[in-house]
């Protein structure tokens, strides 16, 4: 595969001349998944859009680089939580959107054989409004998937689904997305606990890094130091609130 | 109960609404004939009816088309160059003030007695609705869609084709019902202005000559038509916005 990068990122950003977070340094690793923690509105959907280059309300001042010294946007794929399938298209078509987005012939078989790791091929001719919630996440990361992008930047993708989907979703995007350089914005202790190889708490003075077991992910989800963490997590978070 | 038993029950009931406003006014038949001899002027003039149907509805389709076309390019121009829409939105509004109905005469000056100005008299009052319903679409795209469309590396115009236009097509559907309920307006106006076939034209005719069920008859045949039209484009129109669940 492509070289997964790490990604740092350092500066502050401001809405309107009024602070919203930082300065910040932090790192999101080569190859690994970084998930990202913090209260609501403290910024971390626009650390997203930052690293993919897109528009936001207000002013980064400081510097998104890669190790290896390469833009990174263009490396970058993107799950939002909602699963944006186009309702107009079949599961088929949706896969291989980004292709016929940039006016190329798209590859079939492999869009084929990622719909078949996704566990959606005896749905290849339905359209998203035929497919649960959970099918249409697993469609959206065969999507993401389909990108073949070496940074994958997810934003909340499980928070709609119900526990049991989410954790066969997590399972999922742990397997398919491993070796690549993934940051997943999470509200969910559990959720960051189980899949992170680190764990960065946001706040409007900084970004800070949490203590993970020392076990590698994914953890399961009975594994009693992860569960200790992912206590000791929510604990601060409550009193961070 | 079928699903026309509403429909047919409303119908009967206007007809006994009517009925009685005649036996109620005791009005003479050259101010307001009874149903049964607006009934027999359109079955004696049915053939005469349905010639001057034709005309209008020659008028009403191609208007309707041109109309619909103009007014789709148009909105995905402003959609694409939003410079252009800062420009232009405010002077279409303002042609909007115009009333169309006034213009008339000066249509018929410039294209004529025949369907010509007729269609351009349709085309004016369904371009700002259609053109203004989808451009409105195009403008409300889901911004998450756009962006993740923007981290796919997609073309303004792939953009354009495959999320804007799609996205939009629900709204450029209410524009069209709503210009197949305009367009036949606009071409009984410019037949009544100066014209010599047309329903509005016989409608006319038909007063004039104090032939008032005829004149009932050829106005029902009118709104019988744009409820026709109305049927045939919001056919045409959901079938544009099908996201039904296979394909």
């Amino acid at each position: 595969m492509i070289y997964a990068p790490t990604i740092t990122l350092q500066g502050r950003y401001d809405v309107d001349d009024h602070r919203l977070f930082g300065p910040i340094d932090m790192s999101i690793s080569a190859g690994q998944w970084t998930c990202l923690l913090g209260r609501s509105g403290v910024g971390k959907s626009t650390i997203l859009r930052l690293i993919l280059g897109l528009e936001t309300a207000g002013d980064f001042i400081g510097e998104i680089v890669a190790d290896d010294g390469q833009p990174i946007a263009k490396r970058a794929s993107y799950m939002a939580q909602s699963d944006l399938l186009l309702p107009w298209l079949n599961l088929h078509e949706n896969v291989v959107i980004g292709s016929r987005l940039r006016g190329a012939e798209p590859d079939f078989d492999q869009a084929n054989a990622l719909i078949d790791r996704v566990g959606l091929s005896d749905h290849i001719k339905k359209k998203p409004g035929a497919l649960s919630g959970g099918m249409r996440q697993r469609a959206a990361l065969a999507r993401t998937l389909m990108e073949n992008r070496p940074i994958v930047l997810l934003d909340e993708p499980f928070s709609a689904l119900d526990a049991g989907t989410r954790a066969d979703m997590q399972d999922l995007a742990a397997e398919l997305l491993a070796g690549r350089t993934v940051l997943l914005v999470t509200h969910d202790p559990a959720e960051a606990c189980r899949l992170g190889h680190q764990i960065t708490l946001l706040s409007e003075d900084g970004a800070n890094a949490w203590d993970l077991p020392n076990t590698m992910p994914i953890r399961q989800p009975d594994d009693p130091e992860m569960l200790r963490s992912q206590a000791s997590l929510l604990a601060h978070l409550r009193v961070g609130a | 109960m079928n699903r026309l038993t509403y429909p047919f029950c409303a119908t009967l009931l206007g007809l006994c609404l009517w009925q009685a406003l005649v036996w109620v006014t005791d009005a003479p038949h050259f101010i307001l004939p009874a149903p049964w001899r607006v009934a027999k002027a359109a079955f004696e003039s049915r053939a005469l009816i349905a010639e001057h149907a034709v005309v209008t509805g020659t008028e009403v389709i191609l208007g309707l088309i041109i109309g619909a076309s103009l007014g789709a390019i148009t909105a995905i121009q402003l959609a694409a160059f939003p410079r252009l829409a800062r420009l232009t939105l405010p002077l279409l509004v303002f042609t909007q003030a115009v009333p169309v109905f006034a213009l008339a005469p000066i249509l018929t000056l410039w294209f004529g007695y025949g369907i010509g100005s007729k269609i351009v008299m349709a085309v004016l009052i369904i371009y700002f609705p259609v053109t203004s319903a989808f451009y409105d679409g195009l403008s409300r795209v889901t911004p998450a869609l756009l962006d993740l469309a923007k981290t796919m590396g997609a073309s303004k115009t792939q953009m354009m084709l495959r999320i804007k236009i799609p996205s939009a097509l629900p709204s450029l559907a209410s524009g069209l019902k709503l210009a197949a309920v305009y367009a036949p307006i606009g071409a009984v106006i410019g037949e009544w202005v100066g014209a010599s076939r047309g329903l509005g034209y016989l409608m006319l005719l038909a007063n004039g000559r104090a032939k008032i069920d005829l004149m009932f008859a050829t106005l029902i045949v009118l709104a019988l038509l744009t409820l026709l039209f109305h049927k045939v484009v919001s056919m045409l129109a959901n079938r544009l916005t099908d996201t039904s669940v296979t394909s």
